[in-house]
């Protein structure tokens, strides 16, 4: 897989929606395509994070292991971002993110896609603004869940 | 022209129709002083009325005081309306017996009299009107209510005697009783005679009076008893200075549903549902399933209910939508003057100004209106 | 329809045409045909007739449950005798009147009025797409909608149904929504507030599906039912998208308690929601849910 074809999957994405054609580029020139057998980790709680994903085919689970099992926090599918520990330091992962079905993802190197958006702030501010509306959205959702919207005491 | 008439010994006259009503099976229902307010209570006779009688009625205030003369009709509503007998505080809608494999349900405990309401102002056949909005012509016909209303006889009474709460001019449904009567009386009280104008209003309004002329002494009625009449109401109508707009309350207040008079209100209202439980036209009512010790015996019992109280709005199994007085009390106000033109096409206020009276903080809906108004927050 | 009479209930087919009380708050009496409990807190039961029926529900429109000397409360229709032979619905026990119906056991009677207010008006959505979403209890009143789609599922556009719930474990219908999945041309998705490995659903609020439906939001005709938060941001989310707010219905709750449009309970600003809803459009519901506490 070249750099060209991941450039055309990226721009496919509609969450790199927004973004120059230059920008896709440069972030294309950070990623490598990978597939994720269902079971598969992609990350590990407390490991560096290294790399952040998008979801082209599949699904992915946020998960905290505990002593009696994984519990689900949020699933992921297709077309969407995972991670943004890669952001700020110390780059380390807080959740174990698995594939529950074969996930087909492009996977961005951190390292790499930093540098660049400190070489061209102009580019950085536009991948920040792309995921601080990620950000943004998964925290709303997160926040009307802590409601217990079908809990017992809600009525509907 | 109304047919009209004379009765020129006003009490005798008032003894003669309650007998005629009583004669026809009518429970002959009127103002009575009992425990210092005028109350709806059945009437034997003219003496059964407050006689000589008159109220002062203000905000958070009732007194009842003596006139110097022998008036039967001057004084303003007490705190009862018809309301309490064409749809009562309390009755069972029925009740049901634990049989084998299930349960049999059995007819209404009691079927109540035909009323006939003596001494009934304009503003309480308004009331009466807006609640047959609600009860009666509605998808489902309360059939309790049907019945009585049907049955019932109306003797309404000009009113010459407002008092200060009241501002039924300003809402268009007094002081004349202009419909909805079998019988309209004006009381003529002068230095040298005490009559009563009778205009007939329906068939049987017309076949009781027949019965009444017959043992009474009367007179046709003159030109100037119908002037005496409209001096009387016109009267009444100036001398109500509390006014409400219902066009403007109805626009003001829907367009002002977070204006901060609500909270200022709030801090005032005591949410002891006085108000509604005096209003003519409040229809809430709340059904409560009983049953006996043993279980085997069941009954639905409906009763009044108040937008006041917490458990009004409550979601089976959550909590109260309206949980404070703020909420309640908008609910109640915006309801009555605005959103019941959505539901009903009138506004649910007949400006009888009861609710001023009985509220023992003296919240004054039209004051509430007219400071929303001033200070439109659009 | 002729009511089957069991045979352990001679005495109720006696006195059946003795009833003598009358009226909208009366009423009639039904025996429990069946009780399934759908999950911890909730259960599904069949009524068939003793009196007269009620009439035949409209997907959407509830009725009053009576208990013998416990109380009445209101309960959407989950199944219609047109559908199913019988009338069915799902009560979770959350109040006394409701524990109470949840314990009925097969052959006790239950009262049963209705059938009352605006239902879903599943035809006036022929030749569009379809999107349903259920949270929670929500989903009871949505599956009548479900039968009727599928039973004429030719006369509909592209059909989505979304189902959020607290668990796994708290689904309802979960081997039906089973069914629905492998129907063609029906896209169901499921995703819960919580769960274990092993779930194959989403886990998240179900506004994080929505973009990923197969429905062009601008031609959708949505029915939304669940708790009044998850209608709030779920109709908000489908008008962005591009969908007319007089293509959304959403289905109301308020304390519904005569059903009658009398005693004034069930009021949402000028709506009696036991007659004007509990279905409206989300162009009628929108201002008035916007109105804290009213």
């Amino acid at each position: 897989m070249n750099a060209t074809s991941i450039r055309d999957l990226l721009a496919a994405q509609p969450v790199l929606r927004d973004l120059e054609p230059a920008d896709i580029d440069l972030i294309a020139g950070c990623g490598h395509n990978e597939v994720f057998p269902a079971g598969a980790f992609l990350t590990h709680e407390d490991d560096q994070a290294n790399h952040f994903f998008i979801v082209r085919e599949g699904q992915v689970a946020l998960e905290m292991h505990t002593s009696t099992g994984p519990l689900l926090i949020d699933t992921i599918g297709a077309r969407n971002l995972v991670g943004w520990s890669w952001l700020f330091p110390p780059y380390r992962w807080v959740f174990d993110v698995a594939a529950i079905q074969t996930t087909h993802a492009v996977v961005i190197d951190a390292a790499c896609l930093r540098d660049k958006c400190d070489a061209d702030t102009a580019f950085g501010y536009r991948v920040m603004k792309r995921f601080a509306q990620v950000i943004v959205d998964r925290l709303q959702t997160t926040r009307v869940r802590l409601l217990d919207l079908y809990g017992a005491g809600n009525a509907c | 022209m109304t047919a009209s008439l004379v009765l020129t010994a006003a009490a005798q006259g008032v003894d003669e129709l309650i007998a005629a009503l009583a004669r026809r099976g009518y429970c002959v229902v009127g103002p009575r002083l009992r425990d210092g307010a005028m109350v709806l209570e059945e009437l034997q006779g003219a003496a059964s009325l407050p006689v000589g009688w008159t109220d002062e009625q203000e905000a958070a205030t009732y007194r009842v005081h003596r006139r110097d003369d022998r008036a039967l009709f001057a004084y303003a509503v007490g705190p009862q309306s018809p309301r309490r007998y064409l749809s009562p505080p309390r009755k069972t809608l029925w009740s049901a017996l634990r049989i084998e494999g299930g349960f049999q349900f059995e007819g209404e405990a009691d079927e109540p009299p035909p009323y006939a309401f003596v001494g009934v102002k304009a503003c309480e056949l308004a009331a009466i009107a807006v609640q047959d909005k609600v009860l009666r012509d509605g998808p489902y016909p309360d059939p309790s209510y049907v019945r009585a209303r049907q049955q019932a006889f109306f003797v309404g009474v000009n009113c010459g005697s407002p008092a200060a709460t009241c501002f039924c001019t300003s809402m268009g449904t007094g002081p004349a009783v202009e419909a909805g009567h079998d019988l309209a009386i004006t009381e003529l009280l002068t230095a040298g005679a005490h009559e009563l104008l009778v205009e007939i209003g329906s068939d049987r309004g017309g076949e009781v009076m027949a019965e009444v002329q017959s043992t009474v002494s009367w007179r046709p009625a003159t030109d100037g008893d119908r002037e005496a009449k409209h001096q009387i109401v016109a009267e009444s109508a100036v001398r109500m200075t509390r006014r409400l707009e219902p066009t403007v309350a109805r626009d003001v207040l829907i367009a002002n549903l977070e204006h901060p008079r609500w909270d200022d209100v709030a801090t005032r209202c005591l949410s002891c549902t006085n108000c509604t439980l005096v209003c003519p036209t409040c229809f809430c009512s709340a059904v409560e399933d009983v049953s006996s010790l043993d279980g085997d015996r069941a009954e639905r019992v409906q009763r009044w209910d108040s937008c006041f109280t917490l458990g009004h709005s409550t979601l089976h199994g959550a909590g109260s939508v309206r949980g404070d007085t703020r909420s309640r009390y908008r609910q109640w106000l915006t309801h009555k003057l605005s959103t019941w033109w959505d539901q009903f096409g009138v506004s649910g206020c007949v400006g009888c100004g009861r609710c001023i009276a009985w509220c023992p903080a003296g919240i004054d809906l039209t004051e509430e209106v007219a400071a929303i108004a001033r200070e439109k927050e659009q | 329809m002729v009511p089957e009479m069991p045979a352990e209930a001679p005495t109720i087919a006696n006195v059946t045409g003795s009833r003598a009380p009358a009226g909208p708050m009366v009423p009639a009496r039904y025996r429990v045909t069946d009780h399934r409990q759908d999950n911890a807190d909730t259960v599904t039961i069949s009524l068939m007739p003793i009196d007269d029926p009620i009439d035949d529900p409209q997907p959407g429109q509830f009725t009053m449950l009576y208990a013998f000397g416990v109380g009445e409360v209101p309960i959407s229709v989950s199944g219609c005798p047109r559908h199913e032979g019988v009338l069915m619905h799902t009560i979770r026990a959350v109040g006394a009147t409701s524990r109470a119906l949840c314990r009925l056991e097969p052959g006790s009677v239950v009262g049963v009025r209705g059938p009352f207010g605006v239902g879903w008006d599943v035809s006036s959505a022929e030749g569009s797409d379809v999107l349903i979403v259920g949270g929670g209890i929500g989903l009871a009143p949505l599956r009548p909608v479900v039968r009727e789609v599928l039973a004429a599922r030719e006369r509909f556009g592209r059909v989505a149904l979304l189902i959020g719930a607290r668990t796994p474990e708290d689904l309802l219908y979960a081997e039906e929504v089973e069914r629905w999945r492998a129907v063609p041309d029906v896209h169901v998705e499921v995703t819960v507030d919580a769960a274990s490995r092993g779930w194959n659903g989403h886990v998240g609020l179900v506004t994080a599906l929505l973009d990923q439906l197969p429905i062009t939001p601008s031609l959708t005709t949505s029915f939304l039912c669940g708790p009044e938060v998850m209608i709030r941001v779920v109709a908000r989310d489908i008008l962005e998208a591009g969908s007319p707010a007089d293509h959304i219905r959403v289905s109301l709750e308020r304390n519904m308690h005569c059903a009658v449009r009398q005693c004034g309970h069930c009021q949402l600003g000028p709506l009696f929601v036991c007659a004007d809803g509990p279905v409206v459009t989300w162009a009628v519901a929108a201002d008035l849910l916007a109105v804290r506490r009213w």
